[in-house]
């Protein structure tokens, strides 16, 4: 099953993943470059003010980053479902379609958000142009669009699963898909209370990323790891579903952490703190232990029966794709499970929630979990679109992994820093006025923290140059073996 | 490896988590039935009758709102009431109250509000934190914004500055002219004093009691 892998080839269901994924990548570059502005805006705060303000940038800046990472997750199935099925994907002409219609949709909201911005106070505004919830401000006629795709692709991903062979990744991927699809729809809904609101709000936000979005990725690396090393299916999808367990186990309760201060009762303290506390155990469970039994049974065979240079490389299939998915074992402990954990306990919390404690952690969280394994995931589609039997790093491939990733860590490290001394002097100290709030911003090493972070998301802008560049043109590249 | 053993089983471990998955989420439902009444929106009668609600109604902004330490629950909580003060210059009926609370929490979204700033402590961390800024000492009575926007009320003063932000510089970081209108910016305020009313189990801590050191106050 795992050759399949390599012939891309004649696959309708593989060329629209390419689609997606060319689409995601665009879209990546659009998030690092209004996140450059923002950061811009952090240090010179009249950088395109009055014309692209904080508020616009970022809203640009994290809505491009939910969608590339949707755009890429949909390319993910596309692309594995035929492998794993061993069929083609059922109903491809409606995902195509599908696809124009998403992408469509998301040029129109993405001129909106930069030349109309805001509305009046009414449900024209909410309708056609922003709704101003954190993550999910597209408007609800997009948001209506967003369902009507979800369900399009979730369908197509059913039918298929039911018609072809239903590997325990698959399966896995149906019940996931059909809850993240279901919990957009908590997000629709508009109340003039505010508790209220961010209750539901979080059901999106938080159910998204640290349940289903992790249950994702869990397939995608059961996936990657079959494919490129050729790991027993057996090891990995016994591993996949106590991952499973261990990430819905700790995720769907963990949601109580985002339910200490909203206006919510005193007992999310206690369940947040317990089952939030959890969640970084499953993240680096599968990856670890997959390699393991992989070195003790696979490694040692093939070591044994191969000594020559030339079977000794090729035991990794796709070095690119593997750097990025070994970082994301890594980072997605790191960034969601470490970070994450520094200021879950609600002890913690009264003093980091709101801070720049927060966007270190969704710096590192996002791009450990989420974005490696997905830009891996692209890299298996070169090889497979290439006939590529073994894909080797080129110099590209290789600055723009080390970039990217050296520019996440220095920003993480940097806002980690800017959060530290935000929380000392401007909750602790000064008790989180307005005052204290501009206090606390106006210290030296909030402000150098800053700095820092500005170049360091420069950095992670080269990266991605770098990143670019291989991804258009490493299919053709003479250092794979064909 | 030994394969015959239940914890190299593949069906066990799809039982499992089919199992933990279902657990968390029937408790997950359960606990959300439990909040939704805890943080359903009060009535007018339960303020007129001391009744605490941790969400009160709109009509809270005809209250005076506190925000003091309770030593039973070991941090701060709203104080609503018993004293009664008019907002912009009334009392509003409890129709009013709730046209005007639907309106501003519109304009907060239509204004994109929490993408610089936080609301209950979520969004962005460009501009100060809302949630208890009704309560802020910048603009009570003596503070520098009444001052520097030249009006004698707290309502007047944050309505001025809504919709001229850029006439009223606070810091470098300037909020930018949004467009709030008259009725909007009043809306806003509406929406600000009624969360500044929200039981939020003590976030922020030590909200106004302390000067700092920054400046030696």
């Amino acid at each position: 099953m795992a050759n399949n892998a390599l012939t891309g080839v004649g696959s309708e269901s593989k060329q629209l993943a390419t689609w997606y994924f060319t689409f995601a990548a665009i879209i990546f570059g659009a998030q690092l470059v209004f996140g450059v502005v923002a950061a811009i805006q952090f240090v010179e705060p009249s950088f395109l003010y009055g014309v692209l303000d904080f508020s616009i940038a970022r809203i640009l800046h994290i809505n491009a980053l939910v969608v590339w990472m949707v755009f890429a997750m949909f390319g993910s199935v596309y692309w594995l479902l035929p492998d794993e099925t061993g069929i083609e994907t059922v109903g491809i002409k409606i995902g195509k379609l599908l696809f124009w219609i998403f992408a469509a949709a998301i040029v129109v909201v993405v001129l909106v958000y930069l030349f109309i911005q805001v509305g009046p106070a009414d449900d024209t505004t909410i309708w056609f142009i922003t709704e101003g919830r954190e993550y999910i401000e597209a408007p609800r006629w997009a948001d209506l669009g967003i369902v009507v795709v979800a369900l399009g692709f979730v369908a197509n991903l059913f039918f298929t699963g039911m018609k072809g062979n239903r590997s325990g990744i698959v399966t896995v991927l149906m019940a996931d898909m059909i809850a993240f699809s279901g919990l957009y729809l908590c997000g629709m809904f508009f109340t003039d209370n505010i508790s209220m609101d961010q209750y539901w709000w979080w059901w999106v936000i938080h159910l998204w990323v640290e349940a289903t979005w992790e249950v994702f990725v869990g397939s995608l690396a059961a996936y990657a790891l079959i494919t490129i090393i050729g790991a027993h299916r057996k090891v990995v999808e016994m591993w996949l579903w106590i991952e499973v367990a261990m990430l819905f186990g700790s995720g769907i309760l963990g949601l109580g952490h985002h339910y200490f201060w909203i206006g919510t009762p005193e007992y999310w303290w206690e369940i947040g703190a317990l089952f939030s506390a959890l969640e970084p155990l499953p993240l680096v469970a599968m990856f670890i232990h997959v390699l393991y039994d992989w070195g003790k049974t696979q490694g040692e065979q093939m070591g044994a029966e191969h000594t020559d240079e030339d079977h000794v490389k090729s035991v990794i299939t796709n070095k690119p794709a593997f750097t990025w998915i070994t970082l994301n074992a890594f980072g997605n402990f790191l960034g969601a499970g470490i970070w994450g954990f520094f200021h879950t306990l609600p002890q913690v919390n009264l003093y980091t929630h709101g801070t720049q404690f927060t966007a270190a952690h969704g710096h590192l969280a996002f791009f450990g979990a989420y974005a490696t394994i997905l830009i891996g995931m692209m890299y298996l589609a070169i090889q497979g679109t290439n006939g590529i039997k073994v894909m080797n790093h080129t110099k590209a491939s290789i600055w723009g992994v080390s970039l990217i990733t050296s520019g996440v860590v220095g920003m993480t490290v940097a806002l980690t820093i800017a959060g530290y001394s935000q929380v000392l002097v401007a909750r602790a100290q000064m008790g989180g006025t307005w005052q204290a709030y501009f206090d606390g911003q106006a210290g030296m090493w909030f402000q150098q923290a800053m700095d820092w972070r500005l170049v360091m998301g420069v950095v992670t802008l080269l990266g991605f140059v770098f990143l670019a560049k291989d991804l258009l043109t490493s299919g053709k590249s003479p250092v794979h073996e064909r | 490896m030994a394969q015959k053993s239940v914890w190299s089983d593949n069906r066990f471990w799809r039982r499992s988590a089919t199992w933990v998955t279902g657990v968390a989420s029937v408790l997950l439902i359960w606990l959300t039935f439990d909040t939704m009444g805890q943080i359903s929106m009060g009535t007018d009668a339960d303020l007129k009758n001391g009744v605490t609600k941790r969400v009160p109604a709109p009509t809270v902004i005809n209250y005076k709102v506190d925000y003091v330490f309770d030593s039973r629950r070991g941090h701060e909580v709203p104080k609503i009431g018993p004293e009664k003060e008019k907002f912009f210059g009334k009392f509003w009926s409890e129709e009013e109250a709730a046209a005007l609370l639907h309106k501003g929490k519109l304009a907060s979204q239509a204004k994109n509000c929490m993408d610089c700033h936080t609301l209950l402590g979520n969004g962005a961390y460009f501009a100060p934190d809302l949630t208890k800024a009704w309560l802020d000492p910048a603009w009570q009575d003596g503070g520098t914004m009444q001052a520097m926007t030249g009006k004698n009320s707290k309502e007047e003063a944050m309505v001025a500055f809504l919709m001229n932000p850029d006439q009223y510089p606070t810091h470098e970081r300037m909020m930018p002219n949004l467009g709030i209108t008259h009725d909007e910016a009043v809306a806003l305020v509406a929406f600000l004093k009624h969360m500044a009313s929200i039981d939020t189990n003590g976030f922020p801590r030590n909200f106004g009691r302390m000067q700092g050191a920054v400046h030696g106050k």
